[in-house]
C-alpha cells in the first residue's frame, strides 16, 4: 500500500513531464497535420539552457530560492520558444504544400542537427548537476518504508498544472487561441477570415517549445543528470502519450502523459526496470492497433 | 470616389495550380452595388477565379484591384481586410465550434468593436440560425451550413460578397431563401456580390450582370436578361429551355 502510493506520486510527477511535452507534439499536429519528430530535441534543448542558466546563476552566486528558479525557467522558456520559432521558419515553412512527407522527413533531420549540435557545442559527456531542491513531506510509514513527497516533485506538479491553466486559458479566451482553433479545423477558410495563418502556426511552435522548455527544466531539477540525446526517448514517450490520449487533442495530451508515466513507474517498481521502455512503446502499438483516434480523440467524420 | 471605379476589378489573370492552368487571361469587373454572376460548368475555373481573388492561388499573370487599389500581391489575411469576404466551395463551417463561435470568427480578425449588430443582421435573414446557435457546425444540415456560410461572411461588414455556389445540393425551398437573402442584401444594403453558380437560370435572373467560363477563358458577357435569351447559353446550361 505505501510502496503503490510511493509509486503513484513518482509516477504523476513524470507524467506531468510527459504530458508538457506531448502538448507541444499534439498541437502542431493539430495545425498542420505533421509530427515534430525535433520536438524531444526541443525538450532536451530546454533542460541544456536551464543548466546553462543555473551554472550561470551559481557563478553569479545568485542561485538561491524560488526566485532563482524561476528565472531559470523562463530563461529556459524564452531560449527554447526562439529554437521552437527558428525550426518552423527554416525546416518546416518552405516545404508547406509539398508532399506531406517532405516536413516530417525535415524534422528527423532537424532532430538529428539539434541532436549533433548539442553534442558538440556542449560535449557528449553527461552533464551532472547537485540538486538545487532537496528534501521532501513525509506522507506516511509502513514499518521500515516512507512515503516521500519531494519538494521537487511538488514543483514539478505545481508548475506544470500553473503553466497549463495559463496555457488553456490562452487558447479558450484569447484572440490567439482563437485563431489556432479556427487553424486548426481549417486552415485555408481561416485565411479567409483574415487570419495570419503563417504567424498563428509560428505561435504554435513558440509555445509547444515553450512548454518543452518547462519539462526540460522539471527533468533536469529532478534528475540532475542531462545530456545530448535525452531528447529521443522523452520524445518518443511524449508522443506515445499524444497518440494514447488522441492526436490533436490537448486535455488527451496531458492525459496520455499521466498514464505513460504512471504505467512506466509501475512496471518499474513491480515488474522490471529494464524492460520500463518496453512497457511504454507496447502501449503505443496496442494503442495503434485498437484505438487509433486515442482515448480523447475524435473519429474524423465530417458532414460534405 | 467616382461611381465609375469599379468594386472589383480582375484584369487579364491567368492562375492556376502546380501544373494545372485553371484561368487564362480572365478580365471581369463588378460596380458598386451590383450583384454579378459567374456561371460556367463544372471545372471551367469559377471557384479557382473567386479563391485566385482571395490570393490563393496567386496570379501568374495580371492583376486584381479593388476599388482601386492592387490586391495582387498580397497575402490572403491581408486581402481580406479590404472588406471582402468569401462563402467558400464547400461552406467550409469548423465543425468543432458552434454556430455562434462561427459566425463571431468572421468578425474576429477583421473588425473591431461589437459584433452584435453584425449578429442581429444575420439573424433577420436566416432565423433558423438563431435556433441553431449552440450547436455545433459539424451537425448542421447542408441548408443551415450555407446560411451560416454567408451569415459568417457578413459578420465582417464586408463591401464585396464573394459567394461560391450557394444553391449547391440543396432543396429549392432552401436555395429560393438563400437567393431571396441575397437579393435582400443587395436591396436594402448595397451590398456588391458576386455569385459564382453552376445553376444558370437562377443565377441569371438574380444578377444584374454575368459572365460565363468556358475551360478558364471568359466566353461571354452581358446583362443578366440577355445572357438568359440567348440561344447557346439555353443549350448549353439550361437543358434547351426546358427547366432542369
Amino acid at each position: 500500500m505505501a510502496y503503490a502510493l510511493q509509486q503513484l506520486i513518482n509516477g504523476i510527477s513524470l507524467g506531468m513531464i510527459y504530458g508538457l511535452i506531448a502538448v507541444g507534439y499534439t498541437m502542431v499536429y493539430g495545425i498542420i497535420g505533421m509530427i515534430n519528430f525535433a520536438h524531444g530535441d526541443v525538450f532536451m534543448i530546454g533542460a541544456f539552457v536551464a543548466l546553462i542558466a543555473v551554472l550561470l546563476l551559481q557563478l553569479g552566486g545568485a542561485m538561491d530560492g524560488p526566485a532563482a528558479i524561476l528565472l531559470v525557467l523562463l530563461a529556459s522558456m524564452a531560449v527554447t520558444a526562439l529554437y521552437g520559432w527558428t525550426l518552423e521558419r527554416l525546416a518546416y515553412r518552405p516545404l508547406r504544400g509539398s508532399f506531406r512527407l517532405a516536413p516530417l522527413i525535415s524534422a528527423i533531420g532537424m532532430s538529428i542537427v539539434l541532436q549533433n549540435y548539442v553534442q558538440i557545442s556542449q560535449g557528449a559527456r553527461v552533464k551532472p548537476l547537485e540538486p538545487l531542491v532537496r528534501g521532501g513531506v513525509e506522507v506516511m510509514r509502513d514499518g521500515p518504508f516512507v512515503v516521500q513527497f519531494s519538494y521537487v516533485q511538488m514543483l514539478i506538479i505545481g508548475v506544470t498544472l500553473a503553466v497549463l491553466a495559463v496555457f488553456t486559458l490562452l487558447v479558450t479566451r484569447t484572440p490567439l487561441g482563437r485563431a489556432m482553433r479556427a487553424c486548426e479545423q481549417d486552415l485555408k477558410m481561416a485565411a479567409l477570415l483574415g487570419i495570419d495563418t503563417n504567424r498563428t502556426i509560428s505561435l504554435t511552435f513558440v509555445i509547444g517549445a515553450s512548454l518543452a522548455a518547462v519539462a526540460g527544466t522539471m527533468y533536469l531539477l529532478r534528475y540532475g543528470v542531462i545530456d545530448f540525446y535525452i531528447g529521443f526517448l522523452a520524445g518518443v514517450k511524449a508522443f506515445t502519450a499524444a497518440v494514447l490520449g488522441g492526436i490533436g487533442s490537448l486535455p488527451g495530451a496531458v492525459l496520455g502523459g499521466l498514464l505513460i508515466g504512471l504505467i512506466e513507474t509501475f512496471w518499474s517498481a513491480y515488474f522490471s526496470v529494464q524492460y520500463k521502455d518496453v512497457a511504454a512503446f507496447s502501449i503505443l502499438a496496442l494503442t495503434l492497433i485498437f484505438l487509433p483516434t486515442g482515448l480523447l480523440g475524435r473519429q474524423e467524420v465530417e458532414k460534405v | 470616389m467616382s461611381t465609375s471605379t469599379p468594386l472589383l476589378e480582375v484584369d487579364r489573370v491567368t492562375a492556376g495550380y502546380g501544373a494545372v492552368q485553371a484561368l487564362t487571361e480572365v478580365s471581369l469587373h463588378v460596380m458598386p452595388g451590383e450583384i454579378v454572376t459567374l456561371i460556367g460548368a463544372n471545372g471551367a475555373g469559377k471557384s479557382t477565379l473567386l479563391m485566385t481573388i482571395c490570393g490563393d492561388p496567386r496570379p501568374r499573370s495580371g492583376r486584381i484591384r479593388l476599388a482601386g487599389q492592387d490586391i495582387t500581391a498580397l497575402p490572403t489575411h491581408a486581402i481580406m481586410r479590404h472588406g471582402l469576404a468569401q462563402a467558400p466551395e464547400g461552406r467550409r463551417i469548423f465543425p468543432r465550434m458552434t454556430v455562434r463561435e462561427n459566425l463571431l470568427m468572421g468578425a474576429e480578425a477583421l473588425t473591431s468593436g461589437d459584433p452584435t449588430p453584425q449578429l442581429e443582421q444575420v439573424f433577420a435573414l436566416f432565423p433558423r440560425l438563431k435556433e441553431r446557435l449552440s450547436q455545433r457546425g459539424g451537425t448542421l444540415s447542408g441548408g443551415e451550413q450555407q446560411m451560416l456560410a454567408i451569415g459568417r461572411a457578413l459578420m465582417s461588414k464586408p463591401r464585396l460578397l464573394l459567394l461560391d455556389e450557394p444553391s449547391l445540393g440543396l432543396a429549392p425551398l432552401v436555395v429560393k431563401q438563400i437567393f431571396g437573402a441575397i437579393r435582400r442584401l443587395n436591396a436594402e444594403t448595397g451590398l456588391t456580390v458576386l455569385l459564382v453558380e453552376q445553376n444558370a437560370n437562377l443565377a441569371l435572373r438574380l444578377a444584374h450582370r454575368g459572365y460565363v467560363l468556358v475551360t478558364g477563358r471568359i466566353a461571354m458577357e452581358g446583362s443578366g436578361r440577355a445572357l438568359l435569351a440567348r440561344p447557346e447559353i439555353r443549350d448549353a446550361y439550361l437543358g434547351g429551355g426546358v427547366a432542369a
